[in-house]
């Protein structure tokens, strides 16, 4: 497994009037190995362009990201994404999509066949395997996505607000079954929300970005509560009945409250 | 103005064909125009059936034709293995895109039969000539189609490729390809009318046989039924080849336009 290191991370963009927009300023952020981390922030507090430059699809006017201890400087198979737009190939059964990974890698077809086989089962989709991405609904294409990119076994995983289009009921089942897969296959994880309970229900730490300029506000730990009280064995409407949760919750509340705008 | 229905449609289609042939036979029967110049549909059809069987230029009309097939074939098959590659890499990586564009755009306005001379004189008048010019005319709408294609897929889909670990080569065939299907296959359409249309032009530069090589004979025989024939049978050869390929547009669009 492999950490990730966000090291005194700046990112301008040019204006068009020739002077800079500054999305990030001077964040510096370790995720261990194994740890699950949430980001959440008000909308263009700079979530979505931190994780871009952990992928290796965007990079840091200033400072470094180094996963596992290298510099990042292009995308690779250590780190995988699962985008908020889902971003499955079209014209790719689910079974190729799951697979795309590991034929890149040039993964002998039986092994593609039971990696494919082993997350249908876990993702609660035996059957689908030969249908294409507009055949499936929000749900079932997300779960693909997130198959998609386990199925590399990466070292790391970015997940930008990955179940943001779904609907309310879809949005919980998947919130566990990502506890479920988290606890079974544990991966260095930065997952982007904007939903603070989704945040605090399943990270070990929470990370909350300010804007004007996107900056680190706080840490939020959960860990050792969730260990204390066992969240990972216990059903997700539960937990968040627990005063400890609301406690959290509440608190996250409160650091991002005083920075949002009427416009958010 | 009332939709018509696909059978009026087809009446409507019948008549114009009927009153040009019908103009046609009355221009060239009225004598006002010398016959040398102006053969009647009537004799235009028999010397293309007659073509048919009595060698002319060395060979029969469907040997002729087979000619200009299998050098239009190599042509544009030319055109699309070279065209669509390279425009859907200059529709990816910018580099290749600043370097090649400025030239491409100033070749792409050397019309296909201005590549006459320089064909004939680089790559000689058997095969090479030919296909070249067939290949000059043809190679735009593949290389511009492909390349507006792959600009236009989902750049978040080339980034879930990429961060999957696939090489260049295999986001190009297995992400910029399929999400430019049906822009391509538009510009294979455009591509092989152009091909066709070419291929006259390349055939002036040949002397063993095709359909331009025919009717070049023809006329310094002065014969204009040959030389109607020629033309006839290119014609209905061109329409042939947009119909079918106006199918497997419609296809591929019906097939991929829900994707
Ligand atoms: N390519 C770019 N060029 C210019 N500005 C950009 C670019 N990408 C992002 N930005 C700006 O950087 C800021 C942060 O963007 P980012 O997408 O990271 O925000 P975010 O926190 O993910 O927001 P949201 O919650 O709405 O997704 C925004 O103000 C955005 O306009
Ligand atoms: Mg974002």
């Amino acid at each position: 497994m492999k950490d990730i290191r966000f090291e005194g991370i700046g990112k301008a963009f040019p204006t068009r009037g020739g002077g800079q927009f500054v999305a990030l300023d001077d964040v510096t952020l370790t995720v261990a190995e194994r740890e699950f981390v949430a980001v959440v922030g008000p909308s263009g507090s700079g979530k979505t362009t931190l994780m871009r430059m952990a992928a290796g699809l965007d990079h840091p006017t200033s400072g470094q990201v180094a996963v596992g201890g290298k510099r990042v400087t292009a995308p690779g198979p250590d780190r995988a994404v699962v985008f908020q737009q889902f971003a499955l190939f079209p014209w790719k059964t689910v079974r190729e999509n799951i697979a795309f990974g590991l034929r890149c890698q040039g993964a002998p077809r039986a092994k593609q066949d039971e990696v494919v086989a082993r997350y249908l089962r876990l993702m609660n989709m035996e059957g689908t395997e030969d249908r294409y991405p507009h055949q499936l609904s929000g749900g079932m294409q997300q779960r693909v996505a997130i198959a998609r990119s386990y199925a590399i076994e990466p070292d790391v995983l970015l997940m930008d607000e990955p179940f943001g289009a779904l609907d309310a009921q879809t949005r919980t089942v998947m919130q566990e079954e990502l506890v479920r897969l988290t606890r079974r296959e544990p991966r260095t994880t930065l997952f982007i929300t904007h939903a603070v309970e989704e945040a605090v229900y399943l990270s070990d730490r929470v990370v909350v970005l300010a804007r004007d300029p996107g900056r680190l506000r706080e840490i939020v730990d959960i860990r050792p509560t969730r260990i204390a009280e066992g969240w990972d064995e216990m059903a997700i409407d539960a937990v968040m009945d627990l005063p400890s949760f609301t406690h959290l919750r509440t608190h996250v509340w409160r650091l991002l409250r005083d920075q949002i705008r009427p416009d958010d | 103005m009332a939709q018509l229905s696909p059978l009026e449609r087809w009446v409507l289609t019948l008549l114009g064909t009927i009153g040009f042939f019908a103009i046609w036979q009355g221009v060239a029967a009225s004598g006002l125009v010398s016959h040398n110049a102006l053969p009647t549909p009537a004799e235009v059809l028999a010397t293309a059936w007659q073509l048919s069987f009595e060698p002319f230029a060395g060979h029969t009309l469907l040997q002729h034709l087979a000619a200009s097939l299998g050098r239009f074939a190599m042509g544009f098959g030319l055109a699309a293995l070279v065209g669509v590659p390279l425009g859907l890499a200059m529709g990816r990586w910018r580099l290749l895109d600043d370097i090649v564009s400025p030239i491409f755009e100033m070749l792409r306005f050397v019309a296909p039969l201005a590549w006459v001379p320089f064909a004939a004189l680089w790559f000689g008048t058997g095969i090479g000539g030919p296909v070249m010019v067939i290949f000059a005319g043809a190679l735009p709408p593949c290389l511009i189609n492909a390349y507006r294609g792959a600009k236009l897929v989902e750049p978040r889909i080339v980034e879930a490729a990429q961060v999957l670990g696939a090489s260049g080569p295999r986001i190009m065939a297995e992400v910029l390809l399929p999400g430019s299907l049906p822009s391509i296959v538009a510009g294979l359409r455009v591509s092989a009318g152009l091909a066709w249309q070419s291929l006259i032009g390349a055939e002036l530069i040949v002397a063993s046989a095709g359909i331009g090589y025919v009717m070049v004979q023809a006329q310094s025989n002065l014969a204009p039924s040959i030389v109607m024939a020629g033309m006839l049978a290119v014609g209905v050869i061109g329409l042939a080849l947009d119909v079918a390929l106006r199918r497997t547009e419609t296809l591929v669009k019906a097939r991929w336009g829900q994707a």
